[in-house]
């Protein structure tokens, strides 16, 4: 290891290894630094300069977060010049930033704000900027909604779409005081390359960058008694909520979240869990016969590897990037879509309801599941599968809204006939846990063993690395898959779309030769979704995997196929994977998009 | 006033480039360190306007190891009132090419850039076809040197060294942060010396005449001449070459008309001296020999009585308002706040204490600001209003 390098930070002497900038340093010495431009997830970009420190010899303040420590430097973080400094740029930000804070959607969640108030901003001198520009708010997007206005220009959206997204969607444009964060001539979000990821939201400081909140919506369909409103959760809710409910990241509210939803008025409360056990049944069952197809029947129409479709910022992503391997995509629609198709046929039949009154809302970690509910061929069920898709921050808010005290909720279930779930439901959240789930079914409907992993964990596609790589190797398989024996299924994770490029790029060269591919749109899959709340870091992302798995492993059931609801309602209405009805409702295609 | 400080002409970087071929091959039969070392001893200075010591920054480039260093020439000429690039790339472009090669001779570089202003598109022509005669008479000589013109597309900001490297990467012109500074990661993240045009023409001066020759030109922390683009209320505007230190009232004299009110030194980044200080300031760099010393890239205008001030500031801000990258909060909002408030003022919407607000704002721009370009705003903003507050306010 090299050597220390020895700095005083207010006085205080620390140690450090070289390369450690003075933000950092700082924090380990146990002062605080005020940040905005800097996030955890990107590159430094060091230009808000909020983050000014003074360093003894030198004339001008550097910046903290871009600045690494030299030996014997000596640090003051809140000398009077770093004070004014500080105060005078947040006074600036203010002034060219649309400071309606009261009818602003991020009040009370705004880092400027915050800022503002830790410095007692109590006066405006500098003259308000904003009305001298032409700022027009973009809401053509089912998802996102781009305010200029409060945009102040950290370029975290821009680094966030370019560095862990690859989509560059979000750029800057023009210079000096004309500078703006914008898409490809300036188009709207809604018809440029953006995969409605909601990325940029997670990393946004202000509200320049927000969802579209579907929350007065859902309440007057609570409220409307000639409706019967049903919700779905998605698995990586149950582990995020808590934290915009003041809990620690990482805690597990599953029974406390179902609980509120029932007391918010919801009529029926199930879990998107189910429909994650039933894609791994269809998806599972579609990469079998692909499997036969290539290997058996040599059909040059049959695509490998197949990729999972459980994610609408993938599917968006892949439509506009790669839009000749759309044929590679499992034509299974998500979980959430495949819950909203049956809610309005199944649940609508078994509870004798007329579908026309149903209003099927989601709550959901994405942005990314608005666009996807609004897809117009969404509509299998002969209404609009899904009506409202909520982030989980929408929910919170509700949670909030209408007085709960979060913390006292006595944990309860989810509803009867869509509301069951195992363990490979659960992982769904995480990055690899489509795979493991899917390979826990596969493996045992092959060989008619357990998947040879200890405990069911398949640990070589878990964790936060990019892209991820396993091969599973099926012997003495069952008479009827017997051509599959000795196979090696080469099986590869990607989570965020960065990565997702890496692996498709491979795919296209040549380079890798995958059977199977399990693609998230999002840092560390559907937990560090764009609808989770915020802050976001890769510390954060690791405490909600590590309750995903937590609460995988607290199941009863932990294979799909188990699911005793997935058994009843292949029995008693979609008969078997792969049929007639799941083709019509279950299944999916998919359309080549613009590329800019 | 003491005589040192007097007026001196000086005739070296358009004298004659008919011996670069001669200057070549002699400095190529030096050592590096030789050159390095005839460099630092003639203190000479970075002409651009910053004043880096350039034979210190050829030596920090030449001690990293890596198999790929650059040259990069900046001509990206763009600091408004200066004009003496132009002129060297036109008159003597082999001496800026033979520097370029010897830098990469001494630190171990094999490729030159040329990054040339968008708006001197005009040179590209002959100053490609210097280069094809340059490179063929390298390849003759076993030279193992290839310099390239990259253009600039016309923002001031590119002219700043990370900046430019950016443009040349193909990216949004911004400046990084620093460090790294370039003589460790400069273009495409390697050891680059970067120099201004004029820089490199001096170099060829003292790598043929030695240390001294350049060393005996102006005075004691700013030796050697200097180019100065003359414009303004002069009777005689142009491109002089003067030896450093002299006094901005013998300056005056030569160049004023009579009735010079204020000379702005160092373009729009400069400061401006009023005529009461000319006496007591010079032009060079730090060391304060008399009074104050300014240094400046060499752009000189001048300003007589029928000038106002308020003009001038207006326009500067404009300027910087516009060309400012807005990248750094400082540097965007604070130029569109200088420019609005002062406006305000004039109009009476804001009273005339807002310019000492709008002063504390120029302290923390040039605390905070992340490159020279935000950090300089605050020069001709604070000497016009501290000198000129009356013609701000009525």
């Amino acid at each position: 290891m090299a050597k220390t390098i020895k700095i005083s930070i207010n006085g205080i002497f620390v140690e450090v290894e070289p390369g450690t900038t003075i933000l950092n340093a700082a924090q380990q010495a146990g002062i605080l630094i005020p940040t905005l431009c800097y996030h955890k997830d990107l590159c430094i970009a060091g230009n808000c300069r909020v983050c000014v420190v003074e360093i003894a010899g030198q004339k001008r303040l550097a910046a903290a977060c871009a600045t690494p420590c030299e030996e014997e430097m000596e640090i003051f973080t809140n000398s009077l010049n770093v004070h004014h400094s500080r105060k005078h740029i947040i006074e600036l930000l203010l002034s060219e930033h649309n400071a309606d804070c009261t009818s602003c959607y991020k009040n009370g969640s705004c880092e400027l704000q915050k800022l503002a108030s830790d410095y007692k901003i109590l006066k405006q001198d500098f003259i308000p900027l904003v009305p001298f520009k032409n700022y027009t708010i973009d809401k053509l997007s089912p998802a996102i909604i781009k305010d200029d206005s409060k945009c102040i220009r950290c370029q975290r959206c821009v680094r966030t779409c370019e560095e862990l997204q690859g989509v560059n969607a979000l750029t800057v444009a023009y210079k000096g005081d004309q500078m703006k964060i914008t898409t490809f001539f300036e188009k709207s979000i809604n018809s440029v390359v953006c995969s409605t990821c909601g990325q940029c939201i997670n990393h946004c400081p202000t509200g320049a960058l927000v969802e579209k909140n579907y929350i007065e919506k859902v309440w007057d369909a609570i409220a409307d008694k000639t409706k019967h409103v049903i919700v779905q959760t998605a698995p990586a809710v149950r582990v995020g909520l808590g934290e915009e409910l003041g809990l620690k990241p990482g805690s597990r509210v599953t029974g406390k979240m179902v609980a509120a939803l029932k007391r918010l008025g919801f009529d029926a409360v199930m879990d998107t869990d189910f429909t994650a056990d039933l894609t791994i049944m269809e998806e599972g069952t579609e990469l079998l016969m692909r499997l036969k197809g290539t290997l058996v029947d040599h059909d040059p129409e049959v695509k490998l590897p197949m990729a999972t479709s459980c994610s609408p910022g993938w599917i968006k992503y892949i439509e506009h990037m790669y839009p000749e391997y759309l044929g590679h995509l499992s034509t299974c629609k998500s979980p959430q879509q495949m819950f909203g198709a049956l809610a309005k046929t199944y649940y609508a039949k078994a509870r004798n309801l007329d579908p026309e009154t149903i209003v099927s809302v989601s709550v959901m970690p994405c942005t990314a599941k608005k666009f996807e509910a609004n897809r117009t061929e969404m509509s299998d069920s002969g209404y609009r599968d899904v009506d409202y898709v909520l982030t989980t921050r929408e929910l919170a808010i509700m949670i909030k809204q209408a007085g709960l005290d979060f913390m006292k909720m006595e944990d309860a279930h989810f509803d009867r006939l869509m509301g069951e779930s195992t363990g490979a439901g659960v992982i769904f959240g995480a990055t690899g846990g489509v795979m493991e789930a899917a390979l826990r079914t596969v493996y045992e409907l092959v060989t008619g063993w357990e998947v040879p992993f200890n405990n069911l964990n398949i640990t070589p596609v878990r964790g936060m690395e990019g892209v991820k790589e396993t091969t599973v190797k099926i012997e003495n398989p069952l008479e009827e898959w017997v051509f599959l024996d000795g196979v090696e299924l080469k099986c590869a994770v990607a989570h965020g779309l960065v990565n997702a490029k890496r692996v498709m790029d491979s795919v296209r060269s040549g380079e890798s030769d995958y059977h199977f591919i399990e693609i998230m749109a999002c840092p560390g899959g559907c937990l560090g979704g764009g609808g989770q709340p915020i802050p976001t870091s890769p510390e954060i992302r690791r405490k909600r995997a590590e309750a995903i798995y937590a609460e995988d492993e607290g199941m009863p059931l932990r294979k799909s196929h188990l699911n005793p609801e997935v058994i009843k309602i292949y029995k008693d209405f979609l008969e078997h994977p792969l049929g007639e009805k799941s083709h019509h409702l279950l299944h999916t295609h998919y359309t080549e998009r613009e590329r800019f | 006033m003491a005589t040192s400080y007097q007026l001196k002409r000086a005739d070296f970087i358009f004298k004659n480039e008919n011996d670069w071929e001669e200057v070549l091959s002699k400095s190529f039969s030096r050592t590096p360190q030789e050159l390095i070392n005839e460099l630092i001893s003639s203190e000479l200075k970075g002409r651009g306007g910053a004043g880096f010591p350039t034979g210190l920054k050829w030596k920090l480039t030449a001690e990293v190891a890596n198999d790929t260093k650059y040259v990069i020439c900046n001509a990206d000429e763009g600091e408004p009132g200066t004009f003496k690039d132009r002129e060297i790339l036109s008159m003597v472009p082999f001496k800026v090419l033979t520097s370029m090669a010897v830098c990469g001779y001494v630190i171990g570089a094999k490729e030159g850039y040329v990054y040339l202003r968008g708006e001197y598109f005009f040179l590209l022509p002959e100053l490609n076809k210097a280069i094809s005669e340059f490179e063929y008479y390298c390849k003759e000589t076993n030279i193992d040197f290839t310099i390239r013109i990259f253009m600039g597309s016309g923002a001031y900001i590119c002219g700043e060294e990370t900046a430019l490297f950016e443009s040349m990467e193909g990216k949004r012109g911004e400046p990084r942060n620093k460090p790294p500074f370039p003589s460790n990661s400069g273009y495409m993240g390697k050891p680059t010396v970067i120099n201004n045009v004029e820089t490199l023409a001096h170099t060829y001066t003292i790598f043929k005449y030695g240390a001294k020759r350049f060393y005996d030109l102006g005075v004691q922390y700013s030796r050697g001449s200097k180019l100065f683009s003359v414009s303004g209320d002069t009777p005689k505007p142009g491109i002089y070459e003067l030896e450093l230190g002299m006094s901005l009232a013998d300056f005056v004299e030569e160049f004023g008309d009579g009735d010079t009110k204020a000379v702005q030194v160092g373009g729009a980044s400069g400061f401006l001296v009023p005529r009461k200080r000319f006496n007591e300031t010079a032009i060079g760099f730090q060391g304060k020999l008399i009074g104050i010393s300014l240094p400046t890239g060499g752009s000189m205008m001048l300003f007589n009585s029928s000038r106002s001030m308020f003009n001038v500031l207006d326009n500067y801000l404009e300027f910087f308002r516009e060309e400012s990258c807005g990248q750094c909060t400082p540097c965007r909002v604070g130029c569109q706040q200088l420019l609005k408030g002062i406006k305000a003022v004039k109009r009476g919407e804001k009273n005339a204490k807002y310019l000492d607000k709008l002063l504390q704002l120029t302290e923390t721009m040039k605390l905070t600001a992340k490159c020279g370009l935000g950090q300089s705003v605050a020069n001709s903003f604070s000497s016009i209003v501290e000198n000129f507050r009356e013609e701000m306010i009525y």
